[in-house]
């Protein structure tokens, strides 16, 4: 007989037994609590659940998650978790990582897992720093950022994970940050019910090597006026009165308004199943975590998502030539017989 | 109808080799694969080399241009392509001044007289013309209008004389087919069916082939035609096969015999895309293939792959591997399944990919970082290539292993007759996945332990994710029995030991060497791996003729060695291993076994020649 329900759990089931060694104050505790208590809500047996990451501080995830989990290398994680989603469409997979994990050494293959609309969720913390190693400048980091690496400031343009993922035809693209559980845990939500790839951009503070990089968006006080909250049909608005807004202007450029001063019918509505390029505007609007910001889902959309096409294909060719027969492959070219 | 029609009784012949040769857009590949098929139906064994350009379409008529396909058939058992081509079929002056020395002397040259004018000549680096100035002489030279008469043959098709041209491949196929007394029906099936969507093309073929027949009936250049008798082959069901696709289908019985299904991650390169295609097309097994974004990613999907429970297979060819190598050394700590699949070609770097090379081996057995032995296999022919990939699967499951096989240029394009196996008689390599607790923990609990193993194989248990019950995590970090990361000194040094036990123990489950030629007081012993059998075998049979007493070994698995191979090298007066590299096996065994082994090296991009062997054989005699 099979179970049809999935048993009720709370965090603690969903929590390995292993100790948790992130730095004290990291914000990687937050998120870990976040995906904990999400878990429990979610329709899922820990059975079917498996986290896969590569390496680095947030690499680390898998140990303290009671599932199946892979803690594999520098930048793979993604190429490992599309095989296992090919080989066994019916789990849940999580890929989890850094920003240098995905966007360097592993830049080839996250563009490739959202391209191609794999059914994972990608958890990526981005730090704007390499931890693990200690401190060195990452793909993220910010132009003149002093590191170990970068004496003399870092000469890099930094990545624009959002864009990046939008511009890999990613069909669900969503950030949030590490101090907001809440907007964390619906953001996790929505991402793993997506079908396909879900790519999901969390802002994390490194207390260690890059303390307050987003201090100024995340910063209790600096939230309202520095944090815009994309709701899929509302206005986006934001600040303590929601007093501002997005709008755009006859150049086609998106602006920060006063909503009083351009007029509430002239804030533009957010629409995540926009497919000709909101989402990447929005994703541009500001040119680092010092800016205005928006938070939330910048785009979801369904496209065919690329396990349920194999198996499609599968089935396509078994009813053309029938479940394969060994003995008549070997025999599939030109035969004869020697009495 | 009849098959063949000569005007005077053929001339029987064991055995000639021959080579087709042109530009590499003229199609000789093709007619050289036809001519394969109809001589293997015929029942003749056969060993085919084909050799072609790295670049796609080098400019026309160029030396770096030439395409070439040798056959060997015979009516008896052959191993080899043979030495020195008895007949070359030149399409233009540049095939025929890069092939020629190949030839053996007095040797039959075909060529197309219509491509020997001025700008071909001079493209191909002739200052006068070859045909005329007495370059020729000793051989024996037929000069036939194949462009032409291929045009004329196509013109009441309503070809344009341009497209009739390309044809002219099939031209030359109707011609030899007729002087070795090749069937033509198989061929007419075989050029209606490839050409079925362009009815066009597939007349104009036709026309060129039955013309290339009829010249020679009606030309009377030839005194006689020759048949190549079929030869004494077992009893059963044949097939022609070469070893790319040998490794595909023993693949595809694998994955059946393990009853998992089977995954491919791959990326293209060359000698290697050929298993991609085939397992790709072959959907209907339930095979996932995935073409990755790189050599990385392919062999990341596949170890994705086997830790979701399939038979996961990469492919590629020696730069692959460069790349791949983190990833094996993952596959090794996970201690996951993994086939990684090796066609081999020239190196270092892009070298000469289209070339054949077995310079590989030490990549494969060193080439990761920290103590990382892996199993290493090499099949030996073309059709070996499917048992291979079955033993190759078995130790990998049996072992949760990562393992090497390495295959190369030379085998995966090559063909051979393949007596069919009974699929029935293939062995079971399916293994158990763990659906229990395998350990109480210190609290009374039951707990899953994902490194506690077999006390006779050290083989860990697998719990495939969607196994309830049994949750763990495994990585790259070291652990300990129970699978926690642990840097505890001792218990690094004790797994690294134990991952290497495993490997080594995997002797004890492997045939021992066999001794072919002379098993007892042989003068030397000549030990050889993968696609050099065939030259070795011929090389040893030619010694043994001249009354020398010749032992051989052939080894499929290097890493580990077969139990007795110590006892049998240390037994012998000298030790010869011929090896398409620097002397890579030799090294190996040199150090494992502290014996004289002296090599025997080829690095040209091409197999050994029974007859370098032979040389080579009676050289080491004399020391």
């Amino acid at each position: 007989m099979t179970e049809t329900t999935v048993p009720v759990t709370t965090r603690k089931d969903w929590s390995s037994d292993q100790e948790v060694r992130w730095c004290p104050g990291c914000g990687d505790y937050s998120i870990l609590a976040a995906v904990q208590f999400l878990m429990p809500e979610l329709d899922v047996r820990r059975e079917d659940v498996v986290f896969v990451s590569g390496i680095g501080c947030a690499a680390r995830f898998p140990y303290y998650m009671n599932t199946y989990g892979m803690h594999s290398i520098h930048g793979r994680a993604a190429a490992i978790a599309t095989g296992l989603a090919m080989a066994r469409p019916e789990l849940k997979v999580f890929v989890v990582g850094g920003d240098g994990d995905m966007l360097s050494i592993g830049g080839n293959h996250l563009i490739h897992v959202l391209r191609r609309n794999i059914d994972v969720t990608v958890l990526m913390f981005n730090n704007q720093i390499y931890g693990l190693t200690k401190g060195q400048y990452s793909p993220t980091s910010e132009v003149g950022k002093v590191t170990k690496s970068s004496p003399y400031g870092s000469i890099e343009t930094p990545f624009n994970p959002i864009s990046v993922a939008l511009g890999a035809e990613a069909t669900f693209v969503a950030r949030t940050h590490d101090m907001d559980r809440q907007h964390m845990m619906e953001v996790f939500r929505r991402a793993y019910e997506h079908r396909g790839a879900a790519f999901v951009e969390i802002y994390q503070n490194c207390n260690v090597f890059n303390d307050g990089a987003f201090e100024p968006l995340t910063g209790k006080a600096n939230r309202d006026d520095m944090i815009i909250p994309l709701v899929h049909g509302q206005p986006i608005r934001f600040g303590a009165d929601q007093e501002k807004g997005v709008a755009m202007g006859t150049d086609g450029r998106l602006r920060i308004v006063d909503v009083a001063k351009a007029g509430a019918d002239n804030i533009l509505v957010h629409d995540e199943q926009h497919d000709r390029g909101l989402g990447f505007m929005l994703s541009r609007l500001a040119k680092g975590p010092h800016e205005p910001t928006p938070i939330g889902v910048f785009r979801a959309v369904q496209y065919p998502e690329y396990g349920e096409e194999v198996g499609r294909q599968i089935a396509t060719a078994q009813e053309r030539n029938g479940p394969g027969d060994l003995a008549a492959l070997l025999r599939s070219g030109a035969t004869w017989r020697v009495d | 109808m009849a098959d063949t029609a000569a005007r005077t009784d053929p001339k029987q012949i064991e055995r000639v080799i021959i080579r087709f040769a042109g530009d590499s857009g003229d199609g000789m590949q093709l007619v050289g694969d036809q001519f394969t098929s109809a001589s293997a139906l015929l029942g003749n064994d056969l060993v085919t080399l084909p050799e072609y350009p790295a670049e796609i379409r080098a400019p026309a008529g160029t030396l770096a241009g030439v395409s070439a396909f040798q056959i060997h058939i015979s009516d008896h058992d052959i191993t080899t392509p043979g030495d020195a081509p008895n007949v070359l079929v030149a399409m233009n002056p540049a095939a025929l001044r890069a092939e020629l020395g190949r030839l053996e002397p007095h040797g039959t040259v075909i060529v197309n007289v219509d491509t020997f004018e001025e700008r071909n000549l001079a493209k191909a680096g002739y200052e006068s013309n070859p045909l005329t100035d007495g370059a020729l002489k000793g051989y024996t030279v037929f000069e036939v209008p194949m462009t032409s008469l291929t045009r004329q043959a196509c013109e009441p098709l309503g070809v344009k004389p341009r497209d009739a041209e390309r044809s002219k491949n099939f031209f030359a196929l109707g011609l030899v087919s007729f002087m070795y007394t090749r069937p033509e029906a198989p061929t007419i099936e075989w050029i209606k069916a490839k050409f079925a969507s362009k009815e066009k093309v597939r007349d104009a073929n036709l026309a060129a082939f039955h013309a290339g027949h009829a010249f020679g009936e009606t030309a009377e250049l030839f005194d006689h035609v020759y048949e190549v008798a079929p030869a004494e082959q077992h009893p059963g069901e044949y097939t022609n096969i070469n070893g790319n696709t040998a490794l595909a289908w023993g693949l595809i019985a694998a994955s059946r015999l393990a009853r998992m299904p089977l995954f491919l991650g791959s990326y293209p390169i060359t000698p290697a895309s050929d298993i991609l295609h085939e397992l790709a097309k072959q959907k209907h097994f339930g095979i996932r293939t995935l073409q990755a974004e790189d050599e990385i990613a392919g062999i990341g999907a596949a170890l994705g792959a086997a830790y979701g429970g399939h038979l996961a297979v990469t492919t590629t060819s020696g730069p692959g591997v460069a790349l791949k190598a983190e990833t094996i050394g993952l596959a090794i700590s996970l201690e996951l399944p993994l086939l990684i699949i090796d066609i081999q070609r020239g190196g270092p770097s892009t070298g000469l990919p289209t070339k054949t090379e077995q310079a590989d081996l030490l990549l494969a057995m060193y080439g990761h970082h920290g103590e990382s032995p892996l199993p290493i296999l090499a099949p030996y022919s073309p059709a070996h290539c499917f048992d291979t990939a079955i033993e190759a699967a078995r130790i990998a499951l049996e072992y949760r292993t990562p393992v090497m096989l390495l295959s190369d240029g030379y085998l995966a394009n090559g063909a051979e007759p393949w007596l069919i196996p009974d699929v029935d008689t293939l062995p079971d390599i399916a293994i158990e996945f763990a659906t229990a607790p395998n350990h109480t923990d210190a609290d009374g609990n039951p707990a899953f332990w994902p490194y506690q193993r077999d006390p006779e194989t050290l083989a860990r248990p697998l719990a495939l994710p969607g196994t309830p019950g049994l949750e763990h995590r495994i990585g790259g970090l070291e652990k300990d029995e129970a699978g926690h990361v642990s840097y505890v000194p001792e218990v690094h040094e004790q797994m690294v030991h134990v991952r290497a036990a495993k490997i080594a123990g995997i002797a004890r489950d492997i045939p021992p060497v066999v001794i072919r030629g002379d098993a007892e007081d042989a003068e030397i012993l000549v030990v050889g791996w993968g696609s050099t059998w065939g030259a070795i075998s011929g090389g040893v049979d030619r010694v043994r003729a001249l009354g020398h007493r010749v032992a051989q070994v052939h080894l499929t698995h290097l890493n580990p060695f077969p139990a007795n191979l110590g006892d049998v090298l240390r037994a012998q007066r000298r030790i010869l291993v011929p090896e398409m590299n620097l002397g890579q096996l030799a090294r190996l065994l040199r150090a494992e076994y502290l014996v004289d082994a002296r090599s025997v090296t080829k690095v040209k991009g091409l197999p050994f020649t029974a007859g370098e062997l032979e040389v080579a054989i009676l050289g080491a005699l004399d020391d």
